[in-house]
């Protein structure tokens, strides 16, 4: 059985088909880019993992679960993570209030537990604290710990989102155009990050990502997409010498 | 410049941060524990409003502050505290039992309002709640039986633990009582901000999409934060009544609404430093002006004439200064000068700046 | 017949809300900000109005104080954008509202400094003036409220709708930023509107003064005229102006039909209704964020 199973899903938004009868799906442990140009529908398919839209037909399954059935909320409890295209983090918060925003799906704690600030809620705290300080540690982000988000630079926030996400403790973590904006310097980082994400931590990757480099670089397999719908799927090489490929990206060769 | 070295993960989740913060806190605790043998019997009176007004400007700041839900109609639910504490003690309800009762009915309220004002953003929610607190006033009249409609309601002295208290008759007693709810709340709310329920707050504030993304049930969290916030403003709205000693519907009108949330917007929202600042202005604002006006009519001769509106006209000007010029409030401008000294000399400008954003249409959510 | 009168009543009273319904939509279609000192917009546009022709005051003629309080509200409108609001740029709407209901104090405590407390009329040459029609006896008042109202909505819809500035101004309140890329002049653009606004509120304020009183404490019929809006729909010109219509409507007739105590409950019945079931107002908007 497959981690995730994206099958026969289809959205539209009023007469436009953002999704087109789409299926794939994702094994344990590989890495996993969708490649494709603008307006392909690419960040379409992780806002319907994150079930932020209804497929209009399809279905959704990750570890056995039927995605379809839960709230948005839902989806981070079976192991889910994500960063976002354009930056989603808390603004007015720490470094450190934002990764532990991310513990919130172990969280055993009660209301009264936590007013009271009751034993039990002090070991969460010092458990999720030192899950955080791994990530913190894996990242290099020792230096913005106690920083605001609002004072950042670009680079930076890019990291902690991926921080965030990985301290769900995820199974899946899906990354939306890591590389978007960063320097040639930290698209390298991200690199041997995503590398180590997969190998040292043993968490599946699902990532969006333009950057062609990146995406041979790091993925077992590569998904290509034009107008909501498969293009090509196969391992880097193959989908970048695959002649439609080649046409939706560079036009039909006469 | 004190610099704290941490070497515990205790350190950060403890809510002071050395011992030399601890016992500042200490020390303001014990000094506001004697004021009744430092203050006069107005002066006390006065103080005690303004940990009124803090403790519902800490309810309102968990809604506003840290959800970042603003209510234009919170007045609302310090009516129903008020009327519900008072209605239970009539009924023969002890004070140890009814004063926490009308927070939690009130909370349950505010929670049953949080339901369809789940799907209100922004603008919508703020109307949405004033409109509330405008009908608020015709319910008490058209409740006439329970709540005394115009004619309104006395509340006299009541009894804890023996001793009779009583905001005219007993006011160190009233004072160390009001002292001891408003501590509880703010340790209670330390709490919260500091554990996984806060921070979620803090996240459906900041982006709902990436709360969502990191399993932070929206509706829940709102519904909570709608429910806790109200249940505080109901204890505040409960000692309104004791302080105020009548009420009617006319109390808690509209204005008091849009006084408690320009009061924590001065103060400094998102922060509880900022309630109880907010409510030092609010409730010294009236004494400080006729203190002025005096020595402004003694200056030039003049008669001492009530200026109407001229509170509310100051207190307006006070808020737009601050929010165009400190967005942060009081406790932002404190943090500063405080930064500024412990730094000194090497304090720079743009130490607090933060990046602009251009703004988006809201529209889009 | 008597429905009939009330209803005309009502319209009038309705076109009123309208109007500073309409400043509420005009600066939050352009500029995504809410101005809730419409209301002590309109409240000052009626003083202006009084203190240039009233006798006790300057007694200009009425039809020459007409465009010079126009103009003074249109001036402030400006002056306001250009000193306060421009400073918000990129701040958040709810700090605009906050900072517009203590506007709203400002403007109430300064106007209550300069023209009292006492409920004043406007002196004007419709005054005590009426028209019967088909056995109804109408105010002269009454219909030329209603039917400025009408012109004003109706003008400043094509102007939205129809010319390139107006389109302009969509533009710049849906992003900001993107906008001004396009080379739209964003700041004059904001600039303009909020003198717009203005002068629509001296309109309104001058139309109430001289159907009623006026007092300081009038500016806070710019709660209803919001609740308005937001029935209406936020964000339509004619969605502001029905809406309006339907609160000052509803008013006589809830008091009727219903309970005395009733006219003032309706409008916000009515209100919170509407956003519970439809909490965008009646035409919405809103969209979900795309991430």
């Amino acid at each position: 059985m497959s981690l995730l199973e994206i099958e026969n899903v289809t959205l539209k938004f009023g007469g436009l088909t953002a999704v087109d009868n789409l299926s794939f799906t994702v094994e344990e442990g590989e890495v996993f880019a969708i490649v494709g140009p603008n307006g392909a529908g690419k960040s379409t398919v992780f806002n319907l993992i994150s079930r932020f839209y209804d497929p209009y037909a399809g279905q959704i399954r990750f570890d056995g679960h039927n995605l379809l059935e839960v709230k948005p909320s839902g989806v981070a409890a079976y192991g889910v993570a994500r960063t976002f295209q354009n930056i989603e983090l808390f603004e007015h918060a720490t470094v450190l209030q934002n990764l532990l925003v991310g513990r919130h799906r172990h969280r055993k704690t009660n209301l009264f537990s936590e007013i009271l600030f009751t034993p039990s809620a002090r070991r969460q705290e010092l458990e999720n604290r030192e899950k955080v300080e791994e990530v913190i540690d894996f990242l290099d982000l020792q230096a913005y710990r106690d920083k605001m988000i609002a004072g950042l630079p670009y680079g930076v926030r890019k990291v902690v989102e991926v921080a965030r996400a990985l301290s769900t403790d995820p199974k899946l973590l899906l990354l939306d155009e890591p590389a978007s904006g960063l320097s040639v310097e930290e698209t390298t980082d991200m690199r041997w990050w995503i590398d180590d994400i997969r190998r040292q931590m043993g968490i599946t990757v699902l990532m969006v990502e333009h950057d062609m480099g990146l995406v041979s670089g790091v993925s077992d397999r590569v998904l290509a997409m034009a107008d909501g719908a498969k293009l090509a799927l196969g391992t880097p090489a193959e989908v970048q010498s695959h002649p439609a490929v080649i046409e939706a990206y560079l036009g039909k060769a006469s | 410049m004190r610099i704290v070295f941490k070497t515990d993960y205790m350190q950060d989740i403890r809510p002071w941060k050395d011992g030399y913060q601890l016992s500042l806190y200490l020390i303001l605790l014990a000094v506001v524990f004697a004021a009744p043998w430092i203050l006069d019997v107005f002066y006390l009176g006065e103080l005690t409003n303004v940990l009124i007004w803090a403790i519902a400007g800490m309810g309102l700041m968990v809604l506003t502050g840290h959800t970042g839900q603003a209510s234009l109609g919170h007045a609302a639910f310090l009516a129903f505290g008020c009327y519900s504490n008072v209605i239970l003690l009539e009924a023969g309800v002890p004070f140890i039992l009814a004063f926490p009762l009308a927070g939690v009915i009130t909370g349950i309220i505010g929670a049953l309002v949080a339901i369809p004002a789940l799907r209100l953003h922004g603008i919508y929610l703020a109307i949405f709640t004033l409109a509330m607190s405008i009908l608020v006033d015709d319910i008490i009249v058209l409740t006439e039986p329970w709540s005394g409609g115009v004619s309104g309601k006395y509340i006299a002295g009541i009894d804890l633990f023996g001793l009779s208290i009583d905001r005219w008759g007993t006011p160190m007693l009233f004072y160390w009582l009001v002292l001891a709810v408003t501590v509880i709340v703010a340790l209670g709310y330390i709490n919260l901000l500091r554990s996984p329920l806060g921070r979620s707050f803090i996240a459906v504030r900041d982006s709902e999409v990436s709360a969502q993304a990191m399993g932070v049930d929206i509706a829940r969290t709102k519904t909570i934060s709608f429910g806790l916030s109200c249940m505080v403003t109901g204890w505040a709205g409960a000692f309104m009544g004791m302080f105020a000693g009548a009420f009617n519907n006319e109390t808690f009108s509209v204005v008091i609404s849009i006084e408690l949330l320009m009061m924590i917007v001065i103060g400094g929202l998102g922060s509880i430093h900022g309630a109880f600042f907010g409510a030092i202005v609010i409730g010294f604002l009236p004494q400080f002006l006729s203190i002025a006006k005096e020595y402004v009519g003694a200056l030039f001769g003049g008669s001492t004439v009530a200026i109407p509106g001229l509170e509310f006209g100051i207190f307006g000007m006070i808020l737009i200064a601050f929010i165009l010029f400190e967005p942060m409030g009081i406790y932002g401008r404190w943090l500063k000068i405080r930064t500024f000294f412990e730094l000194f000399p090497f304090y720079r400008k743009d130490m607090f700046k933060r990046q602009k954003s251009y703004l988006k249409t809201e529209r889009l959510r | 017949m008597d429905n009939v009168q009330l209803l005309i009543s009502g319209l009038a009273n309705g076109c009123v809300y309208g109007l500073i319904a309409l400043g509420f939509v005009l600066i939050y279609k352009a500029t995504e900000a809410v101005n809730f000192a419409q209301g002590d917009f309109m409240m000052l546009g009626a003083f202006v109005t009084i203190g240039l022709t009233n006798t006790e005051y300057m007694g200009l003629p009425f039809w020459m104080a007409l465009p010079i309080s126009i103009g003074i509200m249109a001036g402030l409108g400006y002056l306001l954008d250009r000193l306060v609001i421009r400073r918000m740029f990129g701040q958040s709407q709810t700090a605009v509202v906050i900072l517009t209901i203590a506007l709203g104090f400002v403007i109430r405590f300064v106007a209550g400094l300069i023209w009292g407390h006492e409920p004043q009329t406007l002196q004007n040459p419709l005054a005590g003036r009426e028209i019967s029609f088909g056995g109804l006896v109408l105010g002269m008042e009454d219909v030329a409220v209603i039917v400025v109202t009408v012109l004003l909505t109706g003008s400043l819809f094509l102007f939205f709708s129809r010319t390139k500035l107006g389109l302009a101004m969509q533009g710049a309140s849906q992003n900001q930023l993107a906008a001004y890329y396009m080379g739209i002049p964003v700041k004059r653009v904001q600039g303009f509107i909020w003198a717009l606004a203005g002068a629509v509120a001296a309109i309104a304020g001058i139309l109430f003064a001289a159907k009623g009183s006026v007092d300081p404490s009038t500016g806070l019929l710019g709660i209803k005229a919001f609740a308005a809006a937001v029935i209406g729909g936020f964000g339509s010109l004619p969605g502001a102006l029905a809406g309006g219509l339907i609160v000052g409507v509803i008013e006589p007739f809830a008091s009727r039909y219903i309970a005395a105590g009733y006219s003032q409950i309706a409008p916000y019945a009515l209100l919170l209704a509407v956003l519970v079931f439809r909490p965008h107002g009646l035409f919405s908007q809103v969209r979900v964020k795309k991430v």
